[in-house]
This record gives structure tokens, C-alpha cells and sequence, in this order.
């Protein structure tokens, strides 16, 4: 399983273009959590620059700030000082309003254990991603062909609870690429898989990343599949170095 | 869109059940509005169809028993003729009476009569749609419903201790009712005979003829009539018939009971629809920090969840409807005071509709409050 990293471009050529190309640029990044004596710097200083293309991992023990660092360069958060730009586009200072539309028009989530929608058909999961991004028909990748892409044409119709864990962390990749997103971002995608699914996992995400030419960043605690990676960082107390 | 109809669809259990109890609350409004309906009907029927604006009642008549207390003279109504804005004047007489029926077949049967006495010639003489007109001294025009219980024209009355008898010569056709007894008009000197229990061959005391309940006015061209100024010029107290009606033995304590049973289901109504909402939310709260995760708005969240809502209302009020005017229309072929009318019935389904979505309004509100941070993370 080494398609990822056999296709995949040199990242330091790509880094240098992130602000004109789009991409995540974090710069200098703060965050403080709670409130009164049980306030924790979540996030210190951060800088973090991710190309399009690039698949970058995050490790770091509990409690260091990785999802935090995601929640801020998702627009959930907003920081307490520091720049976020998604695809040349600071969005650090906007309004809940805009965040919403930043993040379904620039972002795509992939969750711990898919999230998806019950009541949906793994097609259905790709469509309402679209309906809820506004877009047409063309505008986004066509659901079926992505779906297929990811391995997941033969399961096009069944619901989340007819699919295994692996299974519907594939559809919930689809999901957050149907869109055509300039960021990904993933939260510990193979916490609830075994070995051999997290290394499938991590290879389509790695694959997805240079195929769609997303900027990627994914927080894991899984060493072993850092190996499809461009560049692995480690958060230590809201600190993020090489 | 996308999503409210599929949820729909898959939570159609659940759907199912809050549809199932709005849809028992509809058969109960339905069956509540009919019976109100039937109830002011049999109260003030025969109120209703006389082609009267207002009552002049005597000076200082309370409204709660303005009809049985109430005595005018009849010289009264001249007084309110002169008036610009009224059309016509005429004296009206109201008392209930205790009889028997004597049918053509022999048998007696007990009837009790709200006797409407009017001066044949008037303008408060009834239409009779079989049989002969007002005119007789001891001519009875009755309402249909008194034929529906087994009197016919031509059969005879004859009232309780005074042995005074009528007899029956017309019906108007319709139902006429006040105060749950059916009418029955006679001339107004007959009227006042009775009403000075004065029995045949009995002396009528002094003044008798000169006496009446009220005098029935109806404005000129269906205009509104000055009533402060005619009860000053004519010395009386009058009120709109719509006011009249409280006049009606029992009439406000059987429709203000009605109307309370009517709103605490309106009120149960949407409370089951707001509490239904509520709970939907809070299971679905990971979910709907996801869908906020990928961005969508609170209105498009909040559109998704009030059109289940219209959906669901819809069809349950529909279904309950239908299932209560079945079952209403087995009840007005009963004695029991119950009819079907086409504008409360409308009213009481948008009702039901519009406070079903009024509680759902309130519970969506939570979903402002859903956190997408939720979404990250291992909760689920
Ligand atoms: N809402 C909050 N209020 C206060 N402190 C918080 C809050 N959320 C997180 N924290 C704290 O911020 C720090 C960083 O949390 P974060 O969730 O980013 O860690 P993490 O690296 O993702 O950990 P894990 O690997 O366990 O998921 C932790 O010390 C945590 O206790
Ligand atoms: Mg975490």
C-alpha cells in the first residue's frame, strides 16, 4: 500500500505557494479554554502551513490541543489571536454566520467514527452534503462516481447502520471531498478501526488529498499509519513542532 | 428538504405515534365542535331565526334572565317605530309551558313548548313551509322538530293546570329551539292570555293585553341601531340579539364549558407537538452538530424540522378529521344536540395546525443552541 506515497509530490515545493494557491495557513495562533482559575492554554503560538496536495499528520498525547488546533482551522473556534486563512481567505475574525458558510464552502470534516446522517444511504450522505453546501449538480464531484472512487459503489444504498466501521469512515471521506473542499480536515480516523482497516483508510485519505489537490490535516494517535504521510508534526501542551 | 422528508421516512414509527395522537385530538375537536355547534342550535335557534337586530327589554333587565323576567308594554314599540334607524317595531311575548299532545291517534304524550307570541300581521310572523299560516286565536306554527318527536298538523295541545287548547296548524320547517324546547309561535293575544294564566272561560285580568317581553326591533336596510338613544326615548333596555342569547336558559354556562374543554385540547395539542419536537432534537443533538459542522445554517436546520412538522399536522389533522365527521355523522341521527358546520370545522383544523407548528416553532429553538465543536471528537 505505498500508492500514497509513491504519487505524492514533494512537499516543501508546495509549501512555499500555500498563500497564493490556497491551502490552510495558520500563523501564530492562540487559544485559551475555561474560564476563572481552570483556564488551559489549549493552543500556543501555532504555526501550521499545509499546501493544497500535502497530507499532513498531527500526533501528540491527550489533551494537547490537536483537536483544538482542528476546531480552530474549521472555523468552529475562534482564536484568541492569530491569523487562520482557508485558501487565501482569513477567516479568524468572522461572524458565526460566516463561519458557516466558510466551512461548507471550504471545508470538509472527516469524524471519529463517520458521523453520518441514520436516516441516509451512503449516496444520500454525499447529496446532502451538497444540498447543504448549496451546490448544483457539477459544481461538486458527481456522488455515485465518488462514492465508487472510494470504494463504497456497491454500498450505494445502504444506511450507516448496514455498514462496518471501515465502511462508513470510506463514505464519510466522500462526504467531506463531494464538495470539493481547499481544506480537510481529520479527527482521529481510525480510532474505532483494526490494523489493516486504519491502513486503508489512511491510504485513501492520502490518495484523496493528491487526487482532489485538498490541503490535509489529520490528528491521529495511530502511529503506525504515519508512514502515508508527506510531514507528521507533534503537539506537546498546545505547542506544535516537527 | 433533502433531509426532512428521508428522516420522515425512517423515523416513520415514531412520526407515527405524535400523528396518532394528533390525529385522536382531532376526532375530539371535531366531535367537540359539532356538539357545540348542536348545543347553540338547540339554545338559540329559534332566536337566531327570527329576522330581529335587538330586544328592548324593560327598563333595568339583567341579561341572564332578561327573557323570563322581563315585561314591556306593548305601547313601547311605538316609541321605537319613531326612531330614524329602526325599520320596524313590533311587541314579542316568551314563556315556556308544560302541555300534552294529543296525537290523531289517541295517545297523549307530555311536550314542553317555548311559546313565541307575535302579532300575526308582523313583521316577526314565521314563514311556514306546511300547513296553514299565523292567524287562528288557538293556532299553533311549530317548530319542525316538534313534528320530528311525533306530533302532527291538525293534532291537539292542550297546557298543563290552565286546560287552554291549541291546536297545531303549521310548521316553519326548520329547527327552532330555545333553551333545548322547541317553539312554538301563537298570536300574541293568545300569548297574553296564557300569560296571565288566565284558562278558558277565566276573566283576563286588567292590563294583560297591554303586556309583551319585549319588543323585537329590526333596523332600517340592516343598519345598526342607536340602542342608548331608543332606550332613553322609549324608556326600556335593550340589547343585540347576539347579546340576547345569554338570555337563553343555561346558554353561557354550556358554551363557555365547551369552550374550555375546546382550548385545553388545543393546548394539549400543542403541547404533545412542542414536547415532541423537543425530545427529536435532543436525541438528534450529535447529529445536528454534525450537519453544523458542514455548515449549514439554523434556518436551513430549522426550515428541515418545521416541514416535518406541516407534514405531519397535516396529514394527522386530515386523517383525524375525516375519522371524527364519520363518527359525527352516526351522532346527528341521534337525539343528542350535534351538528356539522363547515366554517367552526375549518376553523378548528387550521387551529389545531397552527398551534401544532406554534410548539414545534418553540422547540426548534434548541437547535441555535447545538454546538458543531460538538462534532469533533469521539461522542459517538
Ligand atoms: N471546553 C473546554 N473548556 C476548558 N478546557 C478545555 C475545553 N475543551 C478542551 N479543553 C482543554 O484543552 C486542552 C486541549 O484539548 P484538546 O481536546 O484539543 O486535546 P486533544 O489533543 O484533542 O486530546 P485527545 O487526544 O484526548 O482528543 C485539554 O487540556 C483540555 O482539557
Ligand atoms: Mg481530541
Amino acid at each position: 500500500m505505498t500508492t500514497g506515497s509513491s504519487t505524492s509530490p514533494r512537499p516543501v515545493a508546495r509549501r512555499a505557494d500555500a498563500k497564493e494557491r490556497g491551502g490552510l495557513l495558520v500563523e501564530g495562533v492562540t487559544l485559551t479554554l475555561g474560564d476563572g482559575d481552570a483556564t488551559v492554554t489549549a493552543l500556543d503560538d501555532v504555526h501550521l502551513d499545509v499546501a493544497p496536495g500535502e497530507f499532513v499528520a498531527i500526533v501528540g498525547p491527550s489533551g494537547s490541543g490537536k483537536s483544538s488546533l482542528l476546531a480552530v482551522a474549521g472555523a468552529l473556534t475562534t482564536p484568541d489571536s492569530g491569523r487562520v486563512l482557508l485558501d487565501g481567505v482569513d477567516i479568524s475574525a468572522a461572524s458565526p454566520r460566516e463561519k458557516a458558510r466558510h466551512r461548507r464552502e471550504r471545508i470538509g470534516f472527516v469524524f471519529q467514527s463517520g458521523n453520518l446522517i441514520p436516516a441516509l444511504t451512503s449516496l444520500d450522505q454525499l447529496r446532502f452534503a451538497l444540498d447543504v453546501a448549496g451546490k448544483r449538480p457539477g459544481d461538486g464531484h458527481d456522488p455515485r462516481k465518488l462514492l465508487e472512487r472510494v470504494g463504497m459503489g456497491h454500498r450505494a444504498g445502504h444506511r450507516p447502520h448496514q455498514l462496518s466501521g471501515g465502511e462508513r469512515q470510506r463514505v464519510g471521506i466522500a462526504r467531506a471531498l463531494v464538495t470539493r473542499p481547499a481544506v480537510l480536515l481529520v479527527d482521529e480516523p481510525t480510532a474505532a478501526l483494526d490494523r489493516a482497516r486504519s491502513d486503508d483508510i489512511v491510504t485513501l485519505l492520502a490518495h484523496e488529498t493528491h487526487e482532489s489537490a485538498v490541503a490535509t490535516v489529520m490528528v491521529t494517535h495511530d502511529h503506525d499509519v504515519l508512514g502515508h504521510c508527506d510531514r507528521v508534526l507533534s503537539m506537546v501542551d498546545g505547542r506544535l513542532t516537527e | 428538504m433533502f433531509l426532512a422528508w428521508r428522516e420522515l421516512v425512517f423515523a416513520r414509527a415514531r412520526f407515527g405515534l405524535m400523528g396518532g395522537v394528533v390525529a385522536l385530538i382531532a376526532i375530539l375537536v371535531v366531535l367537540l365542535s359539532g356538539l357545540s355547534t348542536g348545543l347553540v342550535n338547540d339554545g338559540v335557534s329559534g332566536l337566531q331565526r327570527l329576522p330581529v337586530t335587538a330586544f328592548a327589554f324593560a327598563e333595568g333587565t339583567k341579561t341572564d334572565s332578561a327573557f323570563s323576567r322581563s315585561t314591556v308594554n306593548v305601547d313601547q314599540a311605538e316609541a321605537w317605530k319613531e326612531r330614524q334607524d329602526v325599520g320596524d317595531a313590533a311587541p314579542f311575548g316568551n314563556m315556556l309551558i308544560n302541555a300534552k299532545a294529543t296525537t290523531s291517534a289517541g295517545t297523549q304524550v307530555p311536550i314542553d313548548l317555548a311559546l313565541f307570541g307575535v302579532e300575526p300581521g308582523s313583521f316577526l310572523a314565521p314563514a311556514v313551509s306546511d300547513g296553514a299560516r299565523l292567524g287562528d286565536p288557538d293556532g299553533l306554527v311549530v317548530s319542525q322538530t316538534v313534528l320530528d318527536g311525533g306530533v302532527s298538523i291538525g293534532d291537539t295541545i292542550v297546557v298543563d293546570r290552565l286546560g287552554t287548547r291549541f291546536k297545531v296548524v303549521g310548521t316553519t320547517g326548520d329547527q327552532r329551539t330555545f333553551g333545548h324546547v322547541d317553539v312554538a309561535y301563537l298570536p300574541l293575544r293568545t300569548w297574553q292570555q296564557v300569560h296571565a294564566g288566565a284558562g278558558p272561560g277565566d276573566e283576563v285580568r286588567d292590563g294583560a293585553y297591554e303586556e309583551a317581553t319585549a319588543i323585537a326591533l329590526r333596523a332600517k336596510d340592516g343598519d345598526r341601531i342607536d340602542l342608548s338613544g331608543g332606550d332613553a326615548a322609549a324608556g326600556t333596555t335593550s340589547m343585540t340579539l347576539e347579546d340576547s342569547f345569554s338570555a337563553s336558559p343555561g346558554y353561557s354556562a354550556e358554551t363557555s364549558t365547551l369552550m374550555l374543554i375546546q382550548v385545553f385540547l388545543y393546548a394539549i395539542s400543542a403541547l404533545v407537538v412542542g414536547t415532541f419536537f423537543t425530545v427529536w432534537t435532543i436525541q438528534r443533538k450529535h447529529e445536528l452538530a454534525v450537519i453544523r459542522a458542514m455548515g449549514a445554517s439554523t434556518g436551513y436546520l430549522m426550515r428541515d424540522t418545521m416541514i416535518q412538522a406541516t407534514v405531519i399536522l397535516t396529514v394527522s389533522t386530515a386523517v383525524g378529521f375525516l375519522l371524527g365527521l364519520g363518527g359525527g355523522t352516526l351522532l346527528t341521527t341521534t337525539p343528542m344536540p350535534f351538528a356539522l358546520e363547515v366554517a367552526p370545522l375549518v376553523f378548528a383544523a387550521l387551529l389545531l395546525v397552527g398551534l401544532g407548528l406554534a410548539g414545534a416553532a418553540a422547540a426548534v429553538g434548541r437547535i441555535v443552541r447545538v454546538d458543531p465543536l460538538a462534532a469533533l471528537g469521539g461522542q459517538r
